[in-house]
């Protein structure tokens, strides 16, 4: 066994480090690192400062703009770009559409939807999860009915990412009642601007609106906005589930972030005496480091295995579960590193630019909302409730 | 052995629930959250009216009560509705002022006419990353206060502020020469600040000392481990409730044994808590003060994360919105646990306890 990285990986390592210190704005990242809002126009810089590389899309493939990148190399890149506190790429159009377009679009389709998002053209969001349906996503309700050449769309979607951006939605809508509940669903693309569309916000227990509610009354929508075949939905959604994820334990930003935290706790005084000087803090933050490396070699194992055509769900399920706790924990352990000074709420302090005095340690400001924010984590992408019941089935055969 | 309340407290604390539940609804909570001082002073002098804050002192201080379960029934009320107010600091400074004999300014607070705060900690400077303390200088008959203080519960709204310097603690009017105070908003509603002090003339509390500041902050502990459990209580209560109701997979959520195991668990660590905010109480008065008050205050912050985690998740992303009851509280749940020391704050004293041989 050997854990180094290959000569070329070391070398393509090397490139990609080389490209983030030349090319990855420094206003970005010190946002990133700060914990600061990020707005629309910050997103949209880095996703086209990456497109204009030819790097936005590693996992597509090369004839439609994707890098031909090993999962290793994939894993490298998305391990250093995190680590150097770039912008996380929304997913939501290169790593969720696309795929399913790839894999079960026309090649209109694809003609037509990739260019637009590796130009940034149309932001995407995701349309699966409903009130009434979330874990159950195949019990979804909202109904796309066809008359002539249109579905008429009505129904309603929820904790919609990013939806007040968007200008598209890709939407898993029921289309038949009959059968199976999972053999009743579509894969339907439509167009945030369509008459009878209504998105409203929803506020966060930390203050702020990343989510939305996405209501659809009587909603035209195109039948070649269709992909694959009616009723074949849910096999399509489900197909993202196999698809590589090489970044969903999230090792890269785990790393950044616990690099942050150990640099607090050697600078940062409580009661006369360092953090990382506190017997109790420093078993904490050991802990976590130790967990986090153990993880990243676990990773590494389920990418090798990928790499040689294998298709990890349970063992993604694996890497879900220990990545967002480690995330949590970090998030944690932040919050308690700034002790007393986790308390005040500057909200206005989240945004560029702000320069009203301080309080406290330069960045307790955030970490509060940001522990907060991050339980989506665990309740996000497959609960990790549900991670366990997979991993109980795949894997332990229960 | 007795463990009930006892009927005057229960009396009081019902008295004190029926004016919240009134005057303080959730509505008007979710307003006056969002305003600086971060609760209705109007709320707060009608409260007083009733009586409820002479509960916190003992009868030679103009109140009522003054014992540690006294303190206990207001607070659990104050957790159950995740009240904002100036309670904790009336509390701490009140008992300072008490020890005193200061019975005008004390008067005046639990009148509701005058709002006191406590300032204790020092300040964390952004830039030097030092903590900045207050030191006091004698000026002829009087003192004078310089330096700073950190996280001051509802600075903005104080008419006056007891300040700690050194083992001395000291009265000062909030509009006095030389103060300068820094507010804002805290996570879990209601406010705070940053307290610089310049020469400010002060009057020193006669007769306090080191002994005193330790009790009130005793008391303090004791008080945030009956309004956790409280608030334990609510997250406990919420998240069941979501359970019968929420339906996945055709079935209540509440029927997944997974998820039952794990209320079982918060279930039983919630007792464990009930049990440490009652050791507190209950030897409040006894040689085994310090180490109980450090065991509530850890077990306070451990279970008090646990409870607030586990609603979220389990009431999965209903969990995480601002218009859910139940994300706010668990914001005051985990906050409770930054106040007067935290878990490995306080595990680290009873370590230091237990080896001097208690
Ligand atoms: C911040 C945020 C952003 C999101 N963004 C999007 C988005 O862009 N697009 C989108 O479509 N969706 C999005 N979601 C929705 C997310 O996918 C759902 O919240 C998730 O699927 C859980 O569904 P739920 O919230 O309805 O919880 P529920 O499914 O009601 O679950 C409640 C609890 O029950 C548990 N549970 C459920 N079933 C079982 C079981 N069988 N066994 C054991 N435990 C179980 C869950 O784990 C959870 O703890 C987002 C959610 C959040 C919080």
């Amino acid at each position: 066994m050997n854990l180094d990285y290959t000569a070329e990986e070391e070398a393509f390592r090397e490139e990609v480090r080389a490209f983030l210190r030349d090319k990855l704005p420094k206003r970005l990242s010190d946002k990133v690192r700060q914990g600061k809002n990020l707005t629309k126009a910050d997103m949209e810089e880095w996703h086209a400062i990456l497109n204009e590389k030819g790097w936005l899309a590693p996992h597509w493939p090369e004839k439609y703009g994707g890098t031909g990148w090993s999962v290793m190399q994939k894993f490298i890149f998305e391990t250093e770009a995190a680590e150097a506190h770039a912008p996380r790429i929304i997913p939501f159009g290169l790593s969720m559409l696309a795929p399913v377009l790839i894999k079960y679009g026309t090649e209109e389709q694809r003609q037509h939807y990739l260019p637009r998002i590796l130009d940034g053209t149309d932001w995407w969001c995701q349309g699966y999860s409903e009130p009434g349906a979330g874990s159950d996503l195949a019990s979804l309700k909202t109904s796309a009915v066809r008359e002539g050449d249109h579905y008429v769309v009505n129904g309603q979607k929820t904790w919609t990412t990013l939806g007040q951006h968007a200008d598209w939605i890709f939407c898993l809508v029921r289309t038949d009642n009959t059968g199976k509940k999972q053999e009743g669903i579509s894969f339907l693309l439509i167009d945030m601007k369509s008459p009878g569309i209504e998105v409203r916000p929803i506020k966060l227990l930390d203050g702020d609106y990343e989510v939305n509610e996405v209501f659809f009354t009587d909603v035209k929508v195109p039948v070649e906005n269709l992909v694959g075949e009616e009723n074949k939905g849910w096999t399509y959604a489900k197909y993202l589930l196999t698809y590589e994820r090489t970044n969903i334990a999230g090792v890269g930003a785990s790393m950044a972030a616990l690099d942050e935290l150990k640099r607090i706790a050697r600078t940062t005084k409580r009661n006369g005496k360092l953090l990382i000087e506190d017997p109790l803090f420093a078993q904490r933050l050991a802990r976590l480091e130790i967990d986090l490396e153990n993880m990243k070699t676990t990773n590494l194992r389920v990418l090798d295995a990928a790499g040689k055509g294998g298709a990890p769900v349970a063992e993604s399920s694996m890497l879900k579960i220990r990545g967002t706790e480690i995330r949590q924990q970090i998030g944690d352990l932040m919050r308690r590193a700034a002790g007393r000074y986790a308390q005040p709420f500057v909200e206005e302090s989240f945004e560029e630019g702000y320069n009203g005095a301080p309080i406290g340690p330069q960045w307790s400001g955030t970490t509060s909302s940001e522990y907060f924010n991050m339980r989506k984590l665990s309740i996000f992408g497959g609960s990790n409730e549900v991670q366990r019941e997979i991993i109980t089935k795949a894997i332990l055969e229960l | 052995m007795d463990f009930s309340i006892g009927e005057d407290r229960q009396m009081l604390a019902d008295t004190l629930r029926r004016f919240l539940s009134n005057e303080a609804d959730w509505e008007k909570r979710l307003k006056v959250i969002e305003t600086e001082p971060g609760f209705d002073r109007e709320t707060w002098r009608s409260m007083a009216e009733l009586g409820v804050l002479g509960a916190l002192f003992g009868e030679e201080a103009g109140g009522f009560g003054g014992t540690a379960f006294d303190v206990a029934a207001v607070f659990g009320e104050v957790g159950r509705s995740i009240a904002t107010g100036p309670w904790l600091a009336t509390l701490m400074a009140g008992r300072l002022l008490a020890a005193a004999g200061e019975s005008d300014a004390l008067g005046a607070v639990i009148a509701g006419d005058k709002v006191v705060t406590w300032a204790h900690l020092p300040a964390h400077d952004s830039d030097s990353g030092e903590e900045h303390d207050v030191t006091a200088s004698q000026d002829g008959d009087g003192w004078t206060l310089t330096g700073a203080k950190g996280v001051v519960d509802y600075l903005g709204a104080a008419d006056l502020v007891v300040v700690t310097a050194g083992e001395r603690a000291f009265l000062v009017e909030a509009d006095a020469a030389g103060v300068a105070r820094a507010g804002y908003k805290m996570v879990d509603g209601g406010s705070g600040g940053e307290l610089r002090l310049s020469n400010t003339p002060a009057r020193e509390l006669s007769g306090v000392g080191a002994e005193d500041i330790a009790a009130a902050e005793a008391m303090g502990v004791v008080a945030l481990a009956w309004e956790g459990v409280a608030v334990m209580d609510q997250l406990r209560d919420q998240t069941l409730e979501y359970m019968r109701t929420r339906k996945q997979f055709g079935v209540p959520i509440g029927k997944f044994q997974a998820l039952q195991h794990r209320m079982a668990t918060l279930a039983l660590e919630i007792e464990q808590a009930r049990s440490a905010a009652i050791n507190v109480a209950a030897r409040f008065d006894s040689a085994e003060r310090a180490k109980s008050v450090a065991a509530a205050k850890y077990t306070l912050a451990r279970v008090g994360s646990l409870a607030a985690e586990e609603a979220i998740q389990i009431h999965g992303g209903i969990g995480m919105t601002w218009e859910l009851p139940l994300s706010h509280y668990a914001k005051r749940m985990v906050m409770l646990g930054h106040v007067l020391g935290d878990e490995d704050e306080h595990l680290a004293r009873y370590i230091e306890l237990m080896r001097e041989g208690d």
